[in-house]
């Protein structure tokens, strides 16, 4: 049964571009992917060993730049400049991890505030790297080229759309092979006990540095997709309304779960969008704020586990 | 000779909690220590395992010193420990509680975990029948799905170690394991422990049933406000004035 | 040497509202254990509130200011009855969830009913600078400095000679304890919370007039009442009073001789230092395990 409908979803999402005719629900499903891979990666910390970082933006806005200025200043192709992404992107995870995983609650949480806040005013005050305020224009799209062999362009907006899929394919797969292996119980274990933990010899600062480097390095790559999307770059990457959207899609969904941050991810990229027809951005905003406080008080697992225990109670109903 | 402690001295703002302590705790033994609420016995275990930093002194095991090592590092050597107040991962199964004690024993690496190789999977099912032992060992096989939290008392107390067990001590420190257990469980924990030792693991004991410490131990010794008062065979423990007089005296 | 010392004055100024906000944060966090981070809010409502009495009420300055105040209590009040009362006992991390909620509600529902052009308060003090030697100053921030002054004065006070000072510190030591000493402890955090808001929003009053007033003012403001915390201590009053001292100080030497640019990345590299550095050194708590 469940096989069957992973199966027909599969089969929908990779027809997609297909049944979807109007090209402005195809730049919904691209951005709900950029999302799905951001709230993927902030739910290995956040769900998974319990550290909650508001300084997810800034993973995401060094994927965006370094993809950015080195198509733009060196003419790196695009794959590689989203490889470059995933690893600058890791490696200031660790950095940040090193020195800020030693604080735990609410200093954590301060730190990481912190440092994307550094980060973004760099970008803005750096003119002569960043350009500023005014932003990187010009990103090349993103294509996949081999002198004379072979050409793949993913120019149109269908053809990104399946590279947004793929990468996020990736990444829950990532998540999911990590969260079922001991490093993955090494995380949760941390999350629920730490002291326990250490006692049963779990090097906790090293498995948590290891959950900050995977996922700093798929926000970058999130961060590199959405430059070679959108072509262009600014300060506004490191925003701290994508760090708040992140966290509300972990937490609405599931934190903790594999399935939460995707349906989290879907659901608020598609809601918003949806709510635009009617109102303001500063409407949905507020409706944000009200749903986060909303969660916490009615689901506070998130809608993944709260479906699931439903459908659980119908079948133990059911003879 | 199995763990050393020498002069070993922790403070709390100015309060002595341990004042210049010393003793051994023979390999393959089963060694108690008990003495009043207060007297110090958990600080002896949290330096030992290195949750605190002595002031002064130093802690010996098979000769090597373990001051300044991390928790982690000291269960990397085979020092295990359980906790005074119950203490297991709450929201995960059981079974897995018990696979999360199981964690220095498994080796795979990330590239071969994101690659699933065949090893890993290996692996994880060799660990997982592994872990059911250990369950059954302890008597909670029938549990192995529902999440720790929602285990009785008794029964939590019994998973704790079962995961230290997991971690495959060669020195187990408990303290307090049958605090809170009803006479039969109390029974069953000692059998158990009577178990552990057979399999070769020393054993530390830290408990206040006076039944089960005398019934069990090889070895007593008595702590009162920071000091070690007495110690030597439980007979000769349990006629001592000095005991008699801090059980009943209090300060 | 005469430009040092103005620097110095301007920033006691500004301090003086800093420690304010800081006084509020820390006792949020000290007596409650909740991570405010809808303080910065509270910050704007006060200087919303003062628009709207001036402005469109027309009402005298001072009573602006005192329905300033009374805005933050009464909606401190409100927020710690209906969001954070049926969340005592829960993780640090679930109210800190439900406060960042609220910093996002009201900060674009102050978008949304203010818009986002920025607003200048009116105020009845002359324009031209008093000089006191080398050194010239406005007679409003001479105002603000007194008025700040005033109200820590008065926090003190409060704190330490009054029976409800005394609970309050009592539930800081020790929630338990204090609760079966006959501290009512839902009490405390009402008044905690309203209080520390009341702070919040004379803060903004007081530097509505001397800035301007828009929106998303409260998120530096917040910033620097995270900072000061940070450097005073948790729940250390007067840790916060020097802290706030001590930031503001440090604003205005750093804007005044590196960079404008980077006047907010103060307020971040100190967090950032203090935190790393000194990670127990400023709030040790030490942690029992066993
Ligand atoms: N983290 C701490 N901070 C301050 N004082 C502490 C701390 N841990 C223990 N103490 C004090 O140190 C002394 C010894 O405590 P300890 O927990 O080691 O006693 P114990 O022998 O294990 O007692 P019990 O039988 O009640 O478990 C006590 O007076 C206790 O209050
Ligand atoms: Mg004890």
């Amino acid at each position: 049964m469940r096989r069957v409908g992973l199966g027909v979803l599969g089969a929908l999402l990779l027809a997609a571009p297909f049944w979807v005719w109007n090209p402005y629900y195809v730049h919904i499903l691209i951005m709900a992917g950029i999302f799905t891979i951001l709230a993927l990666s902030l739910n290995l910390l956040l769900g998974y060993t319990g550290q909650l970082s508001l300084g997810h933006a800034a993973f995401f806005g060094i994927g965006a730049y370094t993809s950015a200025l080195l198509a733009l200043r060196l003419d790196w192709p695009a794959w590689a400049g989203f490889v470059a992404a995933v690893l600058v992107a890791g490696l200031a995870g660790y950095g940040v991890g090193k020195v800020s995983l030693k604080l735990r609650g609410a200093y954590f949480v301060l730190v990481t505030i912190s440092f994307a806040g550094v980060i973004y005013l760099v970008s803005v005050n750096w003119m002569e790297l960043t350009n500023g305020p005014l932003g990187l224009p010009g990103v090349p799209p993103f294509e996949v080229a081999v002198a004379g062999l072979f050409e793949l362009s993913f120019r149109s907006k269908p053809a990104f759309y399946y590279l947004v899929l793929g990468v996020a394919a990736l990444a829950y797969l990532v998540c999911r092979r990590l969260v079922s292996s001991r490093i993955g119980r090494a995380f949760i274990a941390l999350r629920e006990n730490e002291a326990l933990a250490e006692s049963v010899g779990i090097d906790g600062t090293r498995y948590l540095v290891l959950a900050a480097v995977v996922s700093a390095a798929m926000a970058g790559a999130a961060g590199s997709l959405y430059a070679h999307y959108t072509r262009f770059v600014s300060p506004e990457v490191f925003l701290f309304t994508y760090t708040v959207t992140m966290v509300i899609m972990v937490v609405a969904g599931g934190k903790g779960t594999l399935a939460g941050p995707v349906v989290g991810a879907v659901l608020f990229t598609v809601l918003p969008e949806a709510l635009r027809e009617v109102t303001s951005w500063q409407w949905q905003m507020l409706l944000y704020g009200v749903l986060l406080i909303l969660t916490v008080f009615f689901l506070p697992k998130g809608v993944v586990p709260a479906l699931e225990t439903w459908l659980r109670e119908r079948r133990a109903i059911r003879p | 000779m199995s763990l050393r402690v020498e002069e070993m001295a922790v403070h709390f703002g100015g309060v002595a909690a341990l004042a210049d302590v010393s003793f051994e705790v023979e390999a393959g033994r089963i060694t108690s220590m008990i003495g009043p609420n207060g007297a110090g016995k958990t600080t002896a275990f949290n330096v030992i395992t290195g949750f605190l930093r002595p002031l002064r002194g130093r802690v010996l095991y098979e000769g090597d010193p373990l001051t300044g090592l991390k928790p982690f590092q000291i269960a990397e050597r085979g020092i295990v420990r359980t906790f005074q107040k119950t203490n297991v991962f709450p929201q995960t199964a059981v079974l897995d509680n018990v696979m999360i004690g199981l964690h220095l024993r498994e080796r795979a690496g990330l590239a071969a975990i994101l690659l699933r190789r065949r090893r890993v999977r290996e692996e994880e099912a060799t660990l997982a029948a592994l872990a059911e032992e250990i369950l059954a060992f302890v008597g909670l096989a029938h549990r192995r799905r529902e999440p720790a939290g929602a285990l009785p008392f008794g029964e939590q107390r019994l998973l704790e170690l079962a995961i230290a067990l997991a971690a495959r001590p060669r020195l187990l420190l408990l303290d307090e394991p049958a605090s809170g257990m009803n006479p039969a469980e109390k029974t069953a924990v000692m059998g158990l422990i009577r178990r552990i030792r057979e399999q070769g693991v020393t054993v530390f004991l830290v408990e206040h049933d006076m039944r089960l410490v005398m019934g069990i131990s090889d070895r007593v010794i008595v702590l009162h406000l920071g000091r070690v008062i007495a110690q030597g065979a439980p007979g000769e423990v349990q006629s001592d004035p000095q005991v008699i007089s801090a059980y009943l005296g209090g300060r | 040497m005469e430009e040092f010392l103005q620097h110095i004055l301007n920033g006691l100024i500004l301090g003086g509202t800093y420690a304010l906000l800081g006084i509020g944060l820390t006792l949020i966090f000290g007596i409650m254990n909740v991570v405010n981070f809808a303080h910065g809010e509270f910050y704007t409502l006060g200087a919303y509130t003062t628009f709207l009495f001036l402005a469109l009420l027309e009402t005298n300055f001072f009573l602006a200011l005192l329905g300033a105040v009374a805005s933050g209590i009464l909606l401190g009040a409100i927020c710690e009855r209906l969001l954070l009362r049926p969340l005592l006992g829960e993780s640090i991390d679930t109210t800190m969830l439900v406060m960042i909620g609220v910093w996002i509600a009201m900060q674009n529902a102050e978008l949304t009913l203010w818009g986002g052009v920025a607003k200048s308060i009116d105020h009845p003090f002359p324009q031209p600078p008093l000089t006191l030697g080398p050194l010239s100053v406005a007679p409003l921030r001479l105002f603000v400095l007194g008025a700040a002054v005033l109200l820590i004065a008065g926090s003190h006070l409060l704190i330490h000679r009054t029976r409800l000072g005394r609970a309050m510190r009592a539930t800081f030591q020790d929630r338990e304890t204090a609760a079966l000493m006959g501290v009512d402890i839902h009490r405390i955090h009402t008044v905690t919370f309203a209080f520390g808001s009341g702070l919040a929003a004379g803060a903004g009053a007081l530097l509505g007039p001397v800035f301007v007033v828009y929106p998303a003012m409260g998120d530096p403001a917040a910033l620097k009442a995270f900072v000061v915390v940070i450097l005073g201590g948790l729940g250390n009053f007067a840790g916060a009073t020097l802290g706030g001292l001590i930031l503001g100080i440090a604003e205005e030497l750093g804007a005044g001789y590196i960079s404008s640019g980077y006047r907010d990345a103060v307020g971040f590299a100190i967090i950032i230092l203090v935190l790393l550095l000194r990670p127990s050194g400023l709030f040790a708590r030490a942690e029992r395990v066993g």
